[in-house]
Parts: structure tokens; sequence; C-alpha cells
């Protein structure tokens, strides 16, 4: 790269500079990756490494196929709750030695649990790993689940529920899904339960859920850093190459539920200064074969700073701080959902300029430069995103978890290159109907029901803060 | 801090402090401009990519009355666009390019950042350079309107509208009087905000916006020739502004507990105790960081084990040591259960400190949260750009201490806390050291409020 600057320099000349235009670019760096190795254990748990040796530092995930989607239907919160539950004894260690001892090492170790998956991950120096991978295995392998720590957990987590509630985001996060798919389906249902299913998490439960999804046939292990393949394995194995195999039943996620006509779902806060802002339905799932169309439309509809949805409602008419979208890309159709939180005042005219946004995406063709523009911010940006360890993980842990090949970045940026105005108008059209739309709106009720009314954009239905039907 | 776009991942990490193991080296050259522009450059040819980051010595903290939010306010400004670069195109040309930017300001200086593909160099260089030199005649009412706008929303979203969110402007208030600059937050006030001119948005960037009063850092994947070439091409021929000078208020000492109760929208009541302690890399601020990690670092801290852990009454713990330019303070929070009063849970904090300041922490306590420092300083190595990556390191130590590559001495000074110093630290600065105590309450419910003690 620096001679291509430098050229640049003597073409131009040193002396004075013209600001009249941007600079003419050299062509941008290459994309290099380093690659993915993966091999398999007897047992069945793959692994997978990526070696990046700048800085002594490793970053480990372990991703299980235990997820929400697990939950049983009556009881939300369960895989969750064992993800947290991992870190509250394992083997010898009680709740307060397995923190004692993490950040001894210098390690932040975490459990948590999304819709798909559950993910265990350890950020360790690189001289402290073998300790750390100890101390991984012993949470992952050997947790206990003393009756103690189930009660303590779940009266913290009650109170978590509690909190929740009065943050209007939060509140949005859980009301919109539950709306859009409604408590049948596993993606309607909050990922931390509610207050009826708290209750429920016991023991039992846990110890279940555990032995049915903790499994190493149903787990990829991915680390990133300062580590050959080699080594892993041999750390790895010796570990968890005891790790029993299990006989996890596939989850079969049951279809979700057809759209209905446009409304407008209303959840009171009084006294709010702002309206929290949730507008979608259920979108496709990762599989799609319009994957990077979807990414184009995203980045040019609300995935970047200067997508319109935030020139809209920031950049021109200052409604907001920021405003965007996104398709949940998951096994199973997730939501697509555009989203900004309003000052109270223009939650009418927000919500104009949303429908007029996303009714044009559909209605007319992208301009050339902008979509251009899209296309190399998401190509060109690439690179970036495989700078530190974390974040190399976050891409490639997508890989593993998708059943996607391992050179799958290698053709990224072709396939980008790739997508027309059509493709975009074509995916627009077929993906967000705004004829369809949840509008789930968390505001002041007194000071905005008559504006959204007045609209005429559809019914108006009240819900309480967890997206249900008001008694 | 406030920012100039939301990014959660951040908000997440401002809690943590910094990490490493081997000896931390982050080559760099400096070199100053004729017009007084300090440029530092550090080389890494690990990924493609550059950061340009630029710092500007001007904060909240020096604001004047009636125009608290100020400095913000203007860090939004200038996106708006400059002379050469019409409004709207800084953030366009960028993200063509594969780029992203924000900017930050604190109470002591702003910051403004890109990081993009290294081949983007020049254009980063010259949108920089364009709104350094060729701002003003750009500047109009509307761009200040909405902007103001945008940023009153910023309030809205960051601080009325989130439970707890207004306890900080309640705290600053307390502990530090009208005439210190640190007497309101940097977000400023809705009224300070609506009442800010067109003049004022001149004046502003003609004091503090100067060459002379800016560090640039490049770092990336770029050789320190070119890097000097471009920098002295692009921001040469800016002219040298006036000699910028800040305010300096004499040390704050509060004369007693301040106890002060907000009502809020929250079903659960937390307590804020905050402390003067001591600036930026000033003797004990290292040493205060590792007495609030022993005391609420994690779920094997102190407090965590006896409030959350033990007794069950609190759902979280937070405490952290803040040092700015002018002076540091202290806080620790807690938040109650539900049908817990702030008053029991304060007891339990007053123990707790009482307990360090006596006996000190064990020598196990202090090791655990240097290797937590020590690693949080190696893994802030693996990245040039954003928030806290090496040329942001690099921009900050600069400031701060003069030195550029100040990461293994920055990281020695918490190597060096002993047992003795924590508990000393302790002692001095809080368990015999007077606070402000707010409680943050549910509305209509000031009897959970940590009460005073009569007076005699």
């Amino acid at each position: 790269m620096s001679g291509v600057v430098l050229a640049l320099l003597l073409v131009q000349g040193v002396g004075g500079v013209d600001r009249t235009k941007p600079p003419t670019l050299a062509p941008p760096p290459a994309l290099k990756l380093p690659p993915v190795r993966t091999t398999t254990l007897p047992n069945g748990l793959e692994l997978a490494v990526v070696e990046i040796h700048k800085v002594p530092v490793v970053d480990i995930s372990l991703v299980l196929d235990a997820g929400a989607v697990r939950d049983p239907a009556n009881l939300p919160g369960l895989a969750t709750f064992t993800a947290t539950m991992l870190q509250q004894g394992a083997g010898r260690r009680s709740a307060l030695d397995i923190a004692d001892e993490a950040a001894f090492l210098g390690a932040q170790l975490s459990s948590a649990a999304g819709f798909d998956v559950a993910t265990v991950s350890l950020h360790v120096p690189k001289r402290r790993l073998a300790a750390a991978l100890d101390l991984l295995s012993d949470v992952v392998l050997h947790p206990t689940f003393p009756d103690s720590e189930v009660t303590r957990q779940r009266e913290l987590r009650r109170t978590q529920l509690i909190q929740q509630r009065d943050e209007p985001t939060q509140v949005a996060s859980v009301a919109f899904p539950a709306i859009v798919y409604g408590a049948a389906h596993p993606y309607g249902r909050p990922l931390a339960g509610n207050d009826s299913s708290v209750t429920g998490l016991s023991r039992e439960r846990v110890v279940a859920f555990y032995a049915s999804f903790y499994r190493p046939n149903i787990a990829r292990l991915l680390m990133v850093g300062d580590v050959t393949l080699d080594e892993a394995r041999q750390l790895v194995t010796a570990r968890f190459g005891a790790w029993a195999r299990g006989d996890a039943p596939a989850t079969a996620v049951g279809a979700a539920p057809q759209p209905s006509p446009r409304t407008i779902y209303l959840i009171d806060k009084p006294g709010a200064a702002q309206s929290v802002m949730r507008i979608g339905h259920v979108g496709p799932p990762r599989g799609t074969p319009d994957y990077f169309a979807l990414q184009v439309l995203n980045t040019i509809l609300g995935g970047a700073f200067t997508s319109r949805l935030n020139q809209n409602l920031r950049e021109t008419h200052g409604y907001t701080y920021g405003a965007g979208s996104q398709f949940a890309l998951r096994r199973a159709g997730g939501p697509f959902v555009a989203q900004a939180s309003v000052v109270t005042a223009k939650t009418d005219s927000a919500l104009i300029e949303f429908l007029k946004e996303l009714r044009r995406i559909r209605d007319e063709a992208v301009p050339a430069a902008e979509l251009e523009k899209a296309k190399q911010y998401i190509n060109l940006g690439l690179p970036g995103d495989f700078e530190t360890t974390a974040g190399a993980a976050f891409r490639f842990r997508d890989l593993l978890v998708y059943g996607l090949p391992l050179d799958y970045f290698s053709g990224y940026a072709d396939r980008i290159n790739a997508v027309t105005a059509a493709d975009v108008q074509r995916v627009a059209q077929r993906y967000i109907d705004p004829d369809r739309f949840d509008i789930v709106i968390v505001g002041d009720r007194g000071q905005i029901e008559a504006g959204l009314k007045a609209l005429n954009e559809g019914p108006i239905v009240y819900r309480d803060l967890w997206g249900q039907v008001l008694p | 801090m406030t920012l100039r776009t939301l990014c959660p991942a951040l908000v997440l990490l401002l809690s943590c402090a910094p990490l490493a193991a081997q000896s931390l080296r982050v080559p760099y050259e400096t070199f100053t401009l004729p017009n007084g522009l300090q440029v530092i450059v550090h080389e890494d040819h690990s990924v493609p990519v550059v950061s340009v980051n630029i710092w500007y010595h001007v904060g909240s903290g020096d604001e004047r009355a009636g125009r608290t939010g100020f400095a913000h306010l203007f860090e939004h400004i200038m996106f708006m666009g400059s002379q050469h670069v019409p409004t709207g195109e800084f953030d366009k040309l960028l993200e063509a390019a594969g780029g992203d930017n924000n900017g930050s300001t604190t109470e002591d200086r702003t910051n403004y950042f890109e990081d993009a593909p290294a081949n983007a160099l020049p254009l980063m260089l010259w949108l920089d350079s364009d709104r350094m030199g060729f701002l003003v005649p750009e500047i109009t009412a509307e761009k200040v309107d909405l902007q103001r706008g945008v940023v009153q929303n910023e309030r809205r979203q960051s601080y009325e509208n989130r439970p707890y969110g207004l306890a900080d402007e309640n705290i600053l208030k307390r502990l530090y009087p009208p005439s210190h600059p640190y007497n309101w937050p940097v977000i400023g006030s809705m009224t300070d905000l609506s009442a800010a001119t067109l003049e004022d948005v001149r004046n502003f960037f003609r004091t503090y916006y100067t060459p002379n009063n800016a560090t640039l850092t490049i770092a990336g994947d770029v050789t320190a020739r070119d890097a000097r070439q471009l920098a002295q091409r692009y921001f040469g021929d800016i002219p040298r502004g006036p000699t910028v000078t800040r305010p300096t208020p004499p040390p704050v000492v509060l004369p007693g507990d301040v106890y002060a109760t907000l009502e809020d929208r929250v079903q659960t009541p937390r307590v804020y105790n905050a402390w003067h302690t001591q600036k930026a890399f000033a003797p004990d601020d290292a040493g205060l960081d590792v007495l609030a990690n022993v005391l609420a670092g994690g779920r094997s801290s102190r407090l965590y084990r006896r409030l959350v852990y033990e007794l069950q009454v609190a759902s979280d713990v937070v405490a952290f040591q803040d040092g700015s330019r002018l002076d540091g303070k202290f806080e620790l929070w807690v938040t109650a259960r539900p049908g817990h009063a702030l008053g029991e849970l304060q007891r339990v904090v007053d123990e707790e400190v009482r307990k360090v300041a006596d006996a000190g922490p064990t020598l196990r306590e202090v090791q655990r949260a240097q290797n937590t420092f020590e690693a949080q300083f190696l893994s802030r190595m693996e990245r040039v750009g954003s928030f806290g990556g090496k040329a942001d390191q690099l921009g900050f130590y600069a400031y701060f201490v003069g030195t550029p590559d100040y990461f293994q001495r920055d990281l020695d000074r918490y190597l060096k806390v002993t047992p003795a110093d924590v508990q000393r630290i302790a002692r001095d600065y809080l368990a015999n050291a007077h606070r402000v105590i707010l409680s943050v309450v549910p509305q209509g419910k000031p009897e959970l409020a940590v009460q005073a003690p009569v007076q005699p």
C-alpha cells in the first residue's frame, strides 16, 4: 500500500493541495484471511482453529445447539438459565471460586444462549491458556447446579425481569417478537422468560436440559489467536475427549404464523420522553439464497450511518439519535425490523417517514451510486472485521453454526458485487411487506395516540409490557 | 463520555479498565507541523486498515454557564460539511471507501476517528483537514438547529428515557460548585442546548479547533514516511490559531456528606456514592482502580459477594475510579432487590469499605485485579482503530502524560500497587472522606432512600 500512496503524491506534487475534489485513491487492498482449519474428535466435537499470532491472546467459543428453540413452550428462559447456571458451580469449584479463578487468570469467561445456539466463551492471554481451558472444561463438562445456586439465580432473574420493564427499549425488544410470532413459536417467547416461567426454573429442569443438549456431537469449539491446530487439538482432546455423545433430538421449529394486516400495537409508558418504535414482520432464514442481496438491501435501507432510515429520521428531520433496520437471520426465519427511539411529539411524523422509506425501497429501483456505495461499504469493510481475535471469531462462528463452507469469505465480495439494483428491488418486494407490518410503539399513550389515529395507517391495539393482550 | 452515534458494545466497556503480559511496545514517530499540529504515526501492517484519530484539547469543561452541552453539540456539527465537502458527503465518501467513523466528547477533550482500508488514507486526511481548516463558511443556522434536535434526542434516549439516567447530573452538581467546569454533564441541559447560537458555534471553532490545539494520530498499514508527507500535505496550510487558555479551578473539597434523593420511573431503588479522589495519572489513580476492582469488579469482588450473593439484597454493584484532567472521582453504585430499602445496602457498603481501610485487601485480591488489568491491556493491542484502539490510546497518552507510547508504563502503575497501598487509599479517599450519597427511588417512595443522620 505504501508505494501506491507515494506514487500518488508524486503525481499530485507535494507543494499545494487540491481541496476541490476528493483525492483519487489507489485500489483497495485485497482481503487476505488466515485459513480456518478443522478436525473432529472421535466423540463428534468439531474443532476449528484460526491462527492469528500478532498478540499473545486466544479467543475461544464453544457453540452448542442448546438455544432457546429448545425451551419447552411453557418454560421460556430455560436455555438462557442453564447457560447461566454452568458458572454457578462445577467440579470442586463453587460459583465464587469460578469467578475468582477466571479473574485471577485474566480470563473473560461467559456463557449465554440465543435462540439457535448457546455459547460458552473465553478470552485469555496465551500464557494462561491451559489453566483457563481447565476452568472452561469444568464449567462445560462438570457443572453441579447446586440447589442453593438455582434458587439464588432464579431470584436474581426475577429482579432482572422487573428491572427490564423500566427500560423502554427492552420492553420493545420483548414485545415486538411476542406480537410478530406469538407464544406458540419459540422466536416469540422471551429469551429470559417471564414472571410465571421463572418460577418453574428448577434444578430438575436445568439438569435435564443440560443432559440432553450439552453434547459434543452438537457442538463446535472455535479457537482464534495465538495457537496452532496441533496445539489446540492436544489441549482440547485432553479436556473434552471423554465428553460423551448424546442423543439430542432435532428440534423442529414450527412455521411462523401467517402475517396479519398492518396494525399498530401501543404499549403505554406514561411520561416517556421518547417513543420506542419497532416495525416489521417475519423475515427469511439464514439459509436463504437471497442472503447477499439482503445484505446490500439492508445496508441501503438501515444498516449504516448513511442508510436511508438514518438519513431521513436523524439527519433530515432530527426526530431521533439514530434509526436503522435489520434482518435477524437465524436457522428459521427471524424477524425483519426497522427501529428508532423518537421524540414523543414526533411519533406520528416519524411513522410517516418510516413507512415512506419502507415503501420506496420496494417501489423504486436503487440509484447506481447508492447501490455502489453500499456494496463498497460491505466489501471494503470486511478486512477490519478480522482485525481482532474476537472480531474474527464472531465472523467465523457463523460458518460453523450455519454449515457454510470454510472458504466462504474468499468468495464473499464477488457475490456482493454481483447484486444488481433489480435484485435489491426484488428482495425488498419479497421480504418487506408494509401491508403486513406489526408496528410496536412503547410510549406515552396520552401524548401520541391521537396523532397515530389520525394517520389512518391501521387499527390501534393496546398491549401490556410483554406484548400480550391487556386483561 | 458522549458519542456522536450510539455504539452499544462500547457502552458496556466503559466501566472496564484496560490490559497485557510481555513488555508492551507501540513504536511511533512524532513531529509538529509549523502551525503547531502534533502528529503521531504508528505502523502496524498486520491487517490492511488504517485509523486516523484527532484529539482536540477542548471539552465540556471549557464551556461557560448557560451553554452547557455545547462542546458535544459542536462535535455533531463537525460532520455537517465544510467548504469543500458538501453536507452529507463526509459520511458518504467514507462509507463508499469502506470506512467508518465516530466522535466523542468528554469533560476534557473531543476526538474524531475514521477507520478504513489503507488505500483510503488520503481521503480520510482530506476530510479531516477540511473541517479543521474550512468549517466556518459552511456553518448555518439550519445545520445547528438540525444537530441540536439530534443531540436533544440523544439526551432523551440516553438519559431522560433511561432508568437512573439522570443520576449523573444530580451527582455532579453536588460534587462540584457551580464555578467548577465539572459541575454539569457533557450532554448539557435542554435549556442550554436550545440557547446555543450561530455566533457561539463560530467563536468556539475559532478558539479551539485549531492545529495548535490538536493531536493527529495515524496508525495502521502505512509507512511513517508516507504518513508524514500526507499529514503535511493536507494539514500544513491550515493557519495557527490563538493560544488557548483553559480553566484551572482550585481543588474541590466537600465540607461534609451530602445526601440527596431523586424520584425516577424505576421499580428498584439504587444508591450512588461519589467521592473526590485524584486526577488521571496522579499518584493513587491506578491504586483507586485496583480498589474499585477489589470492591465491585465482578462476581468475586467483596461487595458482590456480600450484597448479591450472600445477603441477596442487591441485584448488582458497580465501582470505578474516574480520573480526569482537573479532578478525579470514585463512584460506587448498588441496586436493591425489590423489598429492600437503600439504607440496608448502604450499611453493608460502609462496613466493607471500612474493612478494606482497616485490614487491607489480600495479596491475591490485588494480584487478581492486576492480572485482569494486564489481560485488558494486552487485548487492547489487537486493534488500531475505533475508541480504545492503538491510535486512540496514543492520542490519549500524548494528551495526559505527553508520551504517546506509555502503554507499558501505564500498566506498570497497576503492577506496582500493593495491598498496603489499597488499604491506605480506601482509608484516605473513601472511609475517612466526605461524599455525595444520591438515592434514586421509585416515584412516591422517598422512604426507601438512604436517610441522612440526624444532626446533633
